[in-house]
């Protein structure tokens, strides 16, 4: 790349920066966080707009993640309220094995300067659902009853494959004997059931999908699940910085009940309408509340996704080509540091994505940043690896033609051994770029926005055309990254050494 | 203008030369020939520091090639190697000018040297925005010897300048290089396996076998009074090329 086309670059990049800083949180905003799946989203929305309503400037995070993610969030005071599951609080977050009542779990919170205002007025429970026809057929009615059946598939979301409350504690209670266990998306298990790729999943009892996939919730007859009390968290320290806000996050109490909630989530997930707009109609009907629901049209949605996307490609691609081309360079003067170095960046390429991100939740919090570090770090190799290959490549007498021109070692570098190795060097950030634009998806898992979004958000409604409205870009941001680098090469790299 | 004095250099197990004591004179030709693997280019790379003899020592114009004054030392000698060494990413005018350019140089000083030589090699001017594999074998040879000559050095190493030519225009190089060398009257040292080769561009051939100078002399003093019956061989075994040259 000639100088003045690799500052241009830098350029671009930079002024992209500022998009990161916007991801941050700006002064007297009140912000509130939803878990990535439909009712905790719908709730969010109520709760931004009753907060709007009460004229305090509030930003709704929608679908950050899991749990963990999103109370570590409020704990952090990266969000300020959100809705919580009781049972969730108590044996996933606090780690408690026995039931906690409620003025335990409010004076436990308390100490990490939340509060736990109370319910909303509904309780989703965990249940497992067995389609009705299949339920029938092998005569099942409890969870007990599953014991007779060890050859049921039975698929769970993740996050309830893993938690204490979920299939682990399940398993040992009843003692069910079905091996055949995975765990997968929680609205594609659904889909697996309607599919008759599945039989039994777990269903939270306000799912729209029990209905409408004609499920049957089997009775808990060892009172395995405890009680998932809907509640408000918020941080104490909002009741100083905005009683406003505060009072008008209480209006939730008491609002929603099961039967309601259950209506919220179908009308989202069965007849596909936009949270937000079921959210203000709701709060339209209850309170009369103007709520002016925004909507954002699909080009400024998609410029925003592409911006956010951009972004988080850019970033972390400019970070690494910074790092590993001098690596790379090190790799290749030093061979045996250059092994380690080349097995080490090796490594980091196996860390699956998501565990990457979690990890990184503590230090770096939710959004833009521990993505950026995923892709920064996944970036590495390729560039590394082929900086390398690129200079080890350099044929032996070349090198000494350099030498017995009397270049010193940093000439020699400068002018001959990284222009001889740019081919490579460029195919390396290509490729870097290419897996970073289909990597940087799963940044929408932990709320770092970009095409992964509309992804994520297709698959939980079970909408194709939400699911290509973030595939589609990503596939033709790739090729233009493609065609991008691959111009650059012919604008960079002489016509003496073109392939 | 080079002194060798008990120069010894090995390969792992294998000896590549055995105690070398050798002057070239400044101004002279020297031709150094012998069998594959006589010592010849071995010597030749002492001379500019791309290797360094395990024993003994190597002097250019009475300096030791230290590892400090090396990078100096080299731009006072151009080199030469059988394939060129061209850089592929950089046409021929900006191979012949990359170090003058490294160095500073100015346009209106590079110009002159660049006419100069395009003149003296016979290489077109139109060829010098080519780049190298655009460029015949025998044209790649000429930019080479530019470049081992754009900063006007007192001395010239050529490893096998010609050897991956085709004959003719291996005849019409070295006419060229002959003239080239009376010309500049610089200190050269070539290496070739081509006895006739020698005889033609050199004042003084240097005839080496297993690591050791066997005999220094002009072609006559190899052929009337050879030092040892290696030589006679040798010379019986070029014959056929030497009556192609000398006549």
């Amino acid at each position: 790349m000639t100088a003045r086309r690799a500052w241009a670059f830098l350029g671009v990049l930079s002024a992209l920066m500022p998009l990161l800083a916007g991801c941050g949180r700006t002064g007297d905003e009140v912000v509130i966080g939803s878990k990535k799946f439909t009712e905790s989203v719908v709730l969010g929305e109520v709760l931004k707009d009753l907060v709007a309503d009460s004229g305090t400037p509030v930003r709704h995070r929608r679908a950050l993640g899991g749990s963990r993610i999103l109370f570590n969030a409020l704990a952090n005071g990266e969000i300020d309220a959100y809705v919580e599951y009781t049972g969730t609080l108590t044996h996933e977050i606090l780690a408690r094995s026995e039931p906690q009542d409620e003025a335990a779990l409010v004076a436990r919170l308390a100490t990490d300067g939340i509060r736990m205002a109370g319910s909303i007025g509904f309780q989703n429970n965990f249940a497992l659902g067995i389609p009705e026809s299949r339920a029938a057929a092998l005569g099942v009615a409890s969870i007990s009853d599953l014991k007779a059946h060890p050859d049921l598939r039975l698929r769970f979301g993740s996050e309830f494959m893993d938690r204490a409350d979920g299939w682990p504690g399940l398993r040992d209670v009843y003692g069910l004997p079905q091996r055949d266990v995975r765990g997968v998306e929680h609205e594609l298990a659904y889909r697996a059931l309607g599919a008759g790729d599945a039989d039994v999943t777990e269903v939270y009892t306000t799912d729209a999908e029990i209905a409408a996939y004609d499920l049957r919730t089997l009775v808990d007859d060892q009172g395995y699940f405890p009680r998932y009390d809907a509640v408000l968290l918020y941080r104490a320290d909002l009741e100083q910085r905005s009683p406003l806000a505060v009072a008008a996050l209480r209006r939730s109490l008491g609002l929603i009940d099961a039967e309601r909630m259950i209506a919220l989530n179908a009308a989202v997930k069965i007849d596909g309408r936009a949270e937000a707009e079921v959210a203000a109609d709701w709060l339209r009907t209850r309170f009369d509340l103007a709520v002016a629901a925004p909507t954002e049209g699909r080009a400024a949605r998609l410029l925003r996704y592409t911006l956010e996307h951009a972004m988080l490609v850019g970033v972390s691609l400019l970070a690494a080509v910074v790092v590993a081309v001098p690596l790379g360079i090190l790799a290749a003067y030093r061979r045996r540091l250059g092994q380690s170095l080349l097995a080490l960046v090796g490594i980091l390429q196996t860390i699956p994505a998501l565990a990457l991100l979690v990890v990184m939740i503590p230090f770096l919090g939710i959004g833009a940043g521990p993505a950026l570090v995923a892709l920064f770090l996944y970036s590495l190799l390729p560039i590394v690896r082929n900086t390398h290959a690129g200079l080890v490549g350099i044929p032996a007498t070349l090198r000494e033609s350099a030498d017995a021109l009397g270049l010193s070692a940093g000439a020699r570098l400068w002018r001959i051994e990284l222009p001889l190795a740019l081919p490579t060097l460029l195919a390396g950030i290509k490729t870097a770029a290419v897996i970073n634009i289909g990597a940087a998806t799963l940044g929408a898992l932990i709320g770092a926005g970009g095409y992964g979004q509309p992804i994520l958000a297709g698959i939980r409604l079970d909408d194709t055309g939400l699911i290509l409205e973030g595939a589609i870009p990503s596939a033709l941001f790739a090729l233009a990254a493609q065609w991008f680098f691959e111009r650059a090469e012919r604008a960079a790299v002489p016509r003496g050494i073109r392939g | 203008m080079f002194v060798l004095d008990q120069v010894f250099k090995r390969y792992g197990q294998a000896t590549a030369l055995d105690g070398v004591t050798l002057a070239f004179e400044r101004g002279r030709t020297t031709a150094l020939i012998g069998p594959s693997g006589c010592g010849k280019s071995t010597l030749l790379r002492l001379l500019i520091g791309l290797l360094t003899p395990d024993a003994g020592s190597v002097r250019f114009d009475a300096q030791p090639l230290a590892a400090a004054s090396l990078r100096r030392l080299r731009q006072r000698m151009g080199y030469v190697i059988q394939q060129g060494g061209l850089f592929p990413h950089l046409t021929a005018r900006q191979n012949v000018t990359l170090m003058a350019r490294h160095l500073g140089w100015s346009q209106a000083r590079i110009a002159p040297c660049l006419a100069d030589l395009t003149a003296l090699t016979h290489f077109p001017a139109d060829g010098l925005d080519r780049y190298p594999s655009e460029l015949s074998g025998g044209q790649n040879q000429r930019v080479a010897l530019m470049r081992a000559l754009m900063l006007d050095p007192e001395a010239l190493l050529l490893d096998e300048p010609l050897g991956a030519l085709d004959p003719m225009i291996r005849y019409e190089l070295q006419e060229e290089l002959k003239q080239v060398f009376a010309t500049l009257g610089k200190t050269v040292v070539l290496v070739t396996h081509d006895l006739a080769e020698a005889a033609f561009l050199a004042h003084t051939i240097v005839l080496m076998r297993a690591g050791r100078v066997v005999q220094v002399g002009c072609l006559t003093d190899l052929m009337t009074a050879p030092a040892e019956p290696f030589v006679e061989q040798f010379i019986r075994a070029q014959r056929s090329h030497l009556t192609e040259a000398v006549f």
